[in-house]
């Protein structure tokens, strides 16, 4: 790696030190005072303090060896908790954990091997901080969030279902990007689930001619009403969409969302949905309504936003603007391709007015790549 | 049989003599079997003075003029313009300040902000990594401010209007323009240049991602091999028309040439830009495969110089004293020559470029002209003009077209454009 990646900023003016900071990617100067010292060599792992509290704790480790170390928070039963690799020779990192009660090895692992000397910390006390409580609060809004999109994407699919097995094109057509919402808003979620995904959402172009055979879902029903004027045929795969949705819905009880990875990293791989899928026109080759999927996506982001909006705005207020701000600015422009209760065929959106979305995605993207980070502080 | 018996036979008797003694066939008469010999001496020595400048140095950001204006040319360009997407000016403020610590870092050979390793592990890395490991090689960046910033569509967006500089002119249309509105113009310019393509790119990249949604890349160019040289020592490098190119070029080390021709004084007319100067960059696409199957004489006669030593017209040395009168009126030497345009000068950098093919089959290939002066006006218009009637036209068309005002250098502590903002 490049020398003296945090130093180097001490030569740059204060003005863009605050400024680089508000950008994110800062471990936080508060913790740093409370920050407990590991020292790594190539075979010690010394640390400060052995009995720590509840809660946070910022781990400021030092490899003082020759070899790249690693760094690892091993829970009672051995297995790790957390981990931090690549620390370079010379180099120290902070690195954040959550540790509730209990007892802890402490692992240095020089040239990452996975093995080296361990120290045992004690960890006591109740995990404080009202931030864990507003934050078990966002996840656990956000699962009903993601309970009433999936009731909604089934309530309309089945009358989208209903039309194709009608044969009723105009009406299946007018139905398709309706029923779609619901799952693109909380789409990173159902996509945990990698079994269900392919099954209802898997365009033609990303299969391989071994696994078109198997192809099911949304976008082979957007495809026969588009293409082939007809669903005839087809009422099996109506029936295939509402039963693979019911599955996703059947394991939502059992599910537990995590405010860092599956909330903030999600609302980020919404709109890399967007900026890859939705912008270039290729997620609804067909029926062109990429409008109303991008729409659902911004939505789907900005409700984990508006969740975590006040641990944001607490943490890093210059990132809550920015979002602010960016979230409006894709909005407003989303709202000129509004027609009817839903958007202008995509295809109708011209070569500079889609470069000014992809620059509003961009935007907003960026900030949003930021959202985990603060929120993991 | 005969004729190809008789095309072996002269084929290997140009063999035996010294080098490309086809140009001694058909090019001017002037050149001679003496020019090839001191040819072949020059260059090894050239050769190795180019090489003791290309270690991987870092040139310092923080200066009265910009670094990237009278720096030695390095090898390679990442070009880019820009458009200011939001209309808030003091966003468009800070984000010149955050460029400007990432571009001290960058050129210094460190990373943008905490680095492209060591952060939060959920968190994207602050710098995108692919230059860690790599020297800062000469990296140089260079901002510059288009007539849209300052006025767009009949908007003030930011307050600038009163301070555009006279010299900052909206370029005229020249003959034989074929201008791509997606590559030209924008708000905002940077010229990243360095002797490792990866860390110009690497510095575009950081800029533009730094930037989103306050500004969004309008158009980008690559550029290799520069086609012309700021050291008079070195080498005159060739463009792809396989000629030296920029062979009276400015001196970056000529303070007096660059005070007359390329630094804007505070007496020019606009104080914020004193130590600044005016960049013109065009995408000139060159007919590459038209042009090699041009006879020698006729390339020759076209640019003015012999295509082997560099020579003017009737000269034996590149660097002999050029007399235009000897030049076809129409050569392109000959017209973009000082004489010929009251004695205007330009600081030329340009850069050869290939995007691969055009899907007629031909190379997509050509100049990427970028030029510093100090008046547009008396500078690259001037000599365009003129060049109306190069007898390269033929061969040329320039497509894309941007015109910047590069503000004065950075003092520590300051930022990129400090004198337009405060």
């Amino acid at each position: 790696m490049r020398p003296v990646p945090v130093l180097a900023i001490a030569g740059v003016a204060a003005v863009s030190m605050s400024l680089l900071s508000a950008c994110g990617g800062d471990d936080g100067k508060a913790e740093a005072a409370d920050a407990v010292a590991v020292t790594a060599t190539d075979d010690s792992c010394e640390v400060a303090k052995k009995d720590l509290p509840a809660g946070k704790t910022t781990f400021k480790v030092a490899n003082k060896g020759s070899k790249v170390n690693e760094f690892e928070v091993l829970k009672p039963d051995g297995k790790i908790l957390s981990e931090r690799e690549n620390i370079g020779p010379g180099t120290t990192v902070d690195f954040v954990v959550n540790l509730p009660a209990g007892a802890y090895k402490l692992l240095c692992s020089a040239g990452q091997t996975g093995k080296g000397p361990t120290q045992d910390i004690t960890v006591s006390g109740q995990a404080n901080g009202v931030g864990d409580q507003r934050l078990t609060k966002a996840a656990a809004d956000y699962k009903s969030y993601v309970i009433t999109s999936l009731d909604d994407t089934i309530a309309k699919t089945r009358l989208f279902v209903d039309a194709v097995k009608k044969n009723d094109v105009e009406k299946a057509k007018e139905l398709y990007a309706p029923s779609r919402v619901g799952w693109e808003s909380i789409e990173p979620v159902a996509e945990k689930f990698g079994d269900i995904d392919p099954k209802v959402d898997a365009r033609e172009a990303d299969l391989s001619p071994a696994e078109k055979k198997d192809w099911s879902g949304w976008h082979l029903l957007e495809k026969a009403l588009w293409k082939d004027g007809s669903v005839k045929g087809k009422e099996k795969y109506g029936d295939r969409l509402l039963e693979d949705l019911g599955v996703l819905k059947g394991r939502l009880p059992g599910l537990t969302l995590d405010p860092v990875n599956d909330m903030a990293a999600g609302a980020k791989e919404l709109l890399d949905e967007v900026a890859t899928g939705k912008v270039t026109g290729e997620e609804e080759a067909f029926s062109h309504t990429d409008l109303v999927d991008f729409k659902a996506n911004v939505d789907g982001a900005k409700k984990v936003y508006e969740l975590l909006k006040p641990v944001v705005q607490e943490k890093d207020a210059q990132l809550a603007k920015d979002l602010d701000d960016n979230f409006a600015a894709v909005e407003a422009l989303l709202k000129k391709y509004e027609k009817g209760d839903g958007y202008v065929s995509y295809d109708t959106v011209g070569k500079s007015d889609r470069k000014k979305l992809a620059d509003a995605v961009n935007a907003l993207g960026e900030p949003l790549s930021k959202l985990a980070g603060v929120v993991a502080k | 049989m005969t004729e190809a018996g008789s095309e072996g036979r002269e084929g290997a008797a140009e063999g035996t003599a010294l080098g490309p003694s086809r140009r001694r066939m058909l090019g001017f008469g002037g050149a001679s079997l003496l020019v090839g010999a001191a040819a072949g001496v020059g260059l090894d020595r050239v050769a190795s003075a180019e090489e003791d400048r290309s270690a991987g140095g870092a040139i310092a950001f923080h200066g009265a003029h910009q670094a990237g204006i009278a720096t030695p040319v390095q090898d390679r360009l990442h070009f880019a313009a820009f458009d200011v997407t939001t209309g808030d000016r003091a966003k468009l403020v800070r984000m010149l300040q955050e460029w400007t610590a990432a571009a001290a870092a960058m050129t210094a050979g460190r990373s943008v902000g905490h680095g492209a390793v060591g952060g939060p592990a959920v968190a994207p890395p602050d710098d995108t990594g692919e230059a860690v490991g790599l020297p800062p090689s000469r990296l140089t960046l260079t901002i510059g401010f288009g007539p849209t910033l300052f006025e767009k569509d009949g908007k003030d967006r930011f307050g600038l209007k009163a301070r555009r500089p006279q010299a900052l002119v909206d370029l005229p249309h020249f003959p034989g323009d074929n201008l791509d509105p997606d590559r030209g113009g924008g708000d905002i310019a940077v010229q990243a240049c360095a002797d490792d393509p990866q860390v110009a790119v690497h510095a575009i990249r950081n800029l533009a991602r730094i930037g989103f949604g306050v500004v969004a890349v309008r158009w980008s160019q690559l550029g290799f091999g520069k086609t012309s040289s700021t050291t008079p020592e070195a080498q005159t490098p060739r463009n792809l028309f396989g000629f030296k190119d920029g062979t009276e070029n400015i001196p970056g080390t000529d303070a007096a040439l660059l005070g007359r021709h390329v630094w804007a004084a505070a007496g020019d007319g606009s104080d914020w830009m004193a130590g600044g100067s005016y960049m013109v960059a065009r995408r000139i696409r060159m007919h590459i495969e038209t042009w090699d199957r041009t006879s020698l004489r006729e390339q020759e006669e076209i640019f003015g110089r012999d295509k082997g030593e560099g020579a003017p017209a009737g000269a034996r040395k590149e660097r002999d004293k050029i007399v235009l009168a000897r030049m076809r009126p129409d050569a392109h030497v000959r017209l973009a020559h000082p004489d010929s345009n009251g004695g205007s000068k330009i600081l030329r950098r340009g850069y050869s470029f290939t995007d691969g093919s055009d899907g007629l089959g031909r190379l997509e290939a050509g100049l990427f002209f970028i030029a510093f002066q100090r008046d547009p006006r008396t500078g690259f218009i001037r000599i365009q003009q003129s060049l109306a009637a190069d007898a390269m036209n033929e061969y040329v068309q320039h497509v894309g077209s941007g015109i910047y005002a590069c503000p004065p250098g950075v003092q520590e502590g300051g930022f990129w454009g400090e004198t337009l903002f405060k």
